[in-house]
């Protein structure tokens, strides 16, 4: 059942192909031929003209054509058996349905909802909630999200649909989890230990945070390309760890060289930075978290860009507090360090709040 | 990298007591050196959690420590640093793996922590100071002694963490209820090192009449 949008939707294709053919065929046989050795060597513009009018009628045809052949294999398909017409993600807890006709039976034993990954793993369905014009709201025991791909179906009639996240939700939900919601330092504590060193200073945190989110990112393709065509295709997934440190270093010392080489200006300005990199979690963190997601070449760049940033954010913030800090009086014990993890707790508690953070709700 | 010279000061071949009580106390990797800070505040929301990364971190430190000041003489002083990385990453993915093997449902938890041990500041740094200038047993016991400063920070810190957070120790339950389940969640983290370290140095203040460990006043870390 789930062909039969697309069946009308080939139809509807034939049937623009059809028009479409139609004019030309007639241009071809009677006027055109006709008028084209009357027509004078420069007059080409109302040829054109009457080309694009030609094409632009077509298209309006076509497009009047496939709906009414959509609307009219709605209607055939009305008269025969339920289907699902459209399917999407009402969070938190349902998935709304539209049916072309409703379904005999609205019980949830009726329903079968899954992850996409995982068909084995049916999600509770509570209720299932009848509504306006073949309208169906089936919610679950779980919270659903816009950004996870389910599979719904129907015992009867046996329907099957799947409700596919979209690929620009996927991928600014990559970047928002792993800059904000899933932050580096103050949910993952990653990178801590360059974090608690380079953070005294706004300036410096600034040139930090730029380097690091270039290495990142940098990084973070090279270690895909070599995961997805190199160690996944020959079994290696347990030289992983060496590989990508290798990768690390390879990395640094080449754009270490590379900066020296030819922007000295720069160099001298970030070349520290890169050197402290090499042996930093944070960098090596993002392959190895692509590595076990096996993530696309897009979600790899999303979750590099979006650590890297979500990084320099964090040490821009811990920076300014840190500065203030020097200027407060804090007793002896805590001075130092300690202050700076308390400063830190605060920021994480902040972050906390972006937890519940979904944009496509 | 490393913040004191102390390896010079040190007489030639320490006995193993020493290094392992400096291990633990003087130079504690986690409350004193603040190295390796990563998987300090990361993994210690239980104890068990924090024993089993600090038993990881014991075994790849004295590992590579070991192998290290074997292979001291064959290493070229120039590249000594990506072959010390190299070494760490070669038993770093040994232990991964029987980590994986022996005890999958922690493994589960702390993996990603385990496999990032390899760009741990506190592993290299050591090789850098006492395996690569010192003979194969001292730099074992130096190992073994880091590595359970490193251990034993862990579990202080996943103690007061699992005990507040979710009232129990290593999954025997102590109290009822959950005292302060803040302390489980990441925030909490950052707070009990805060606290815990400046409970160190309050008792250090008080030992040394005021005056402070100078590693903690500039808050070097990496």
């Amino acid at each position: 059942m789930a062909t039969d949008p697309k069946q009308a939707q080939t139809s509807g294709c034939e049937g623009c192909a059809l028009l479409s053919g139609s004019p030309p065929a007639d241009c071809s046989s009677g006027g055109c031929t006709g008028a084209k050795p009357n027509e004078p060597a420069g007059g080409r513009g109302p040829l054109l003209m009457a080309l694009a009018l030609a094409a632009l009628l077509t298209a309006l045809l076509a497009g009047a054509a496939i709906m009414l052949l959509r609307a009219a294999g709605v209607a055939h398909a009305d008269t025969v058996a339920p289907r699902i017409v459209t399917a999407h993600v009402a969070p938190p807890d349902a998935i709304a349905l539209r049916f072309s006709v409703l379904p005999g039976d609205l019980s949830p034993s009726n329903f079968r909802i899954t992850p996409a990954d995982a068909p084995d793993l049916p999600i509770p369905i509570v209720a299932v909630e009848p509504g306006e014009g073949g309208r169906v709201q089936v919610r679950v025991g779980a919270s659903l999200s816009r950004q996870e791909g389910y599979r719904v179906s129907v015992r009867d009639p046996a329907l099957d649909w799947e409700v596919r996240p979209s690929q620009w939700s996927v991928l600014l939900g990559i970047f928002l989890a792993s800059a904000l919601i899933q932050n580096f330092v103050f949910t993952r504590y990653l990178g801590l230990c360059i974090f608690f060193g380079v953070s005294k200073r706004r300036d410096t945190s600034l040139g930090m945070g730029v380097t690091f989110t270039a290495v990142m990112v940098l990084n973070g393709m090279v270690a895909w390309a070599i995961d997805t065509f190199v160690l996944r295709p020959l079994d290696l997934g347990f030289l992983q760890v060496l590989v990508f440190i290798g990768t690390v270093a390879f990395m640094v010392q080449f754009l270490d060289t590379m900066l020296r080489k030819t922007h000295a200006s720069l160099h001298q300005r970030f070349g520290l930075y890169l050197m402290l990199i090499t042996t930093n979690c944070i960098i090596l963190a993002v392959p190895l978290l692509n590595a076990q997601a096996a993530s696309g070449p897009l979600e790899s760049f999303m979750l590099a860009i979006g650590s890297g940033l979500g990084f320099a954010l964090a040490l821009f913030l811990m920076s300014c507090a840190r500065e203030r800090a020097e200027l407060a009086r804090v007793p002896r014990p805590f001075q130092g360090l300690p202050i700076a993890f308390a400063l830190a707790g605060l920021f994480a508690l902040a972050f906390m709040g972006f937890s519940g953070l979904d944009f496509f709700r | 990298m490393n913040p004191e010279p102390v390896a010079g000061a040190r007489p030639a071949t320490p006995s193993p007591i020493e290094l392992i009580r400096n291990g633990i106390f003087a130079e504690n990797p986690v409350f004193k050196l603040a190295l390796s800070l990563c998987p300090a505040v990361a993994v210690t929301t239980t104890v068990l959690n924090g024993l089993i990364m600090g038993v990881a971190v014991l075994a790849v430190q004295v590992l590579s420590s070991v192998t290290v000041a074997i292979a001291k003489d064959l290493i070229h002083p120039k590249v000594r640093i990506p072959v010390y990385t190299i070494i760490i990453a070669v038993w770093v993915s040994a232990i991964d793996m029987v980590m994986a093997a022996f005890a999958p449902a922690l493994y589960a938890q702390v993996g990603l922590y385990i496999k990032l041990i390899v760009a741990f500041a506190i592993i290299i740094s050591r090789l850098e100071v006492f395996a690569s200038r010192h003979p194969v047993w001292p730099s074992f016991w130096d190992g073994f002694g880091m590595g359970l400063g490193f251990l034993l920070a862990l579990l202080a810190i996943g103690v007061v963490r699992e005990l507040l957070g979710a009232g129990s120790i290593a999954g025997v339950s102590i109290v009822p209820f959950k005292p302060l389940l803040f302390f489980a969640l990441p925030a909490g983290g950052f707070f009990t090192i805060a606290l815990l370290m400046a409970l160190f140095n309050a008792i250090e203040l008080r030992r040394s009449g005021g005056r402070m460990h100078s590693s903690m006043e500039s808050g070097h870390g990496h």
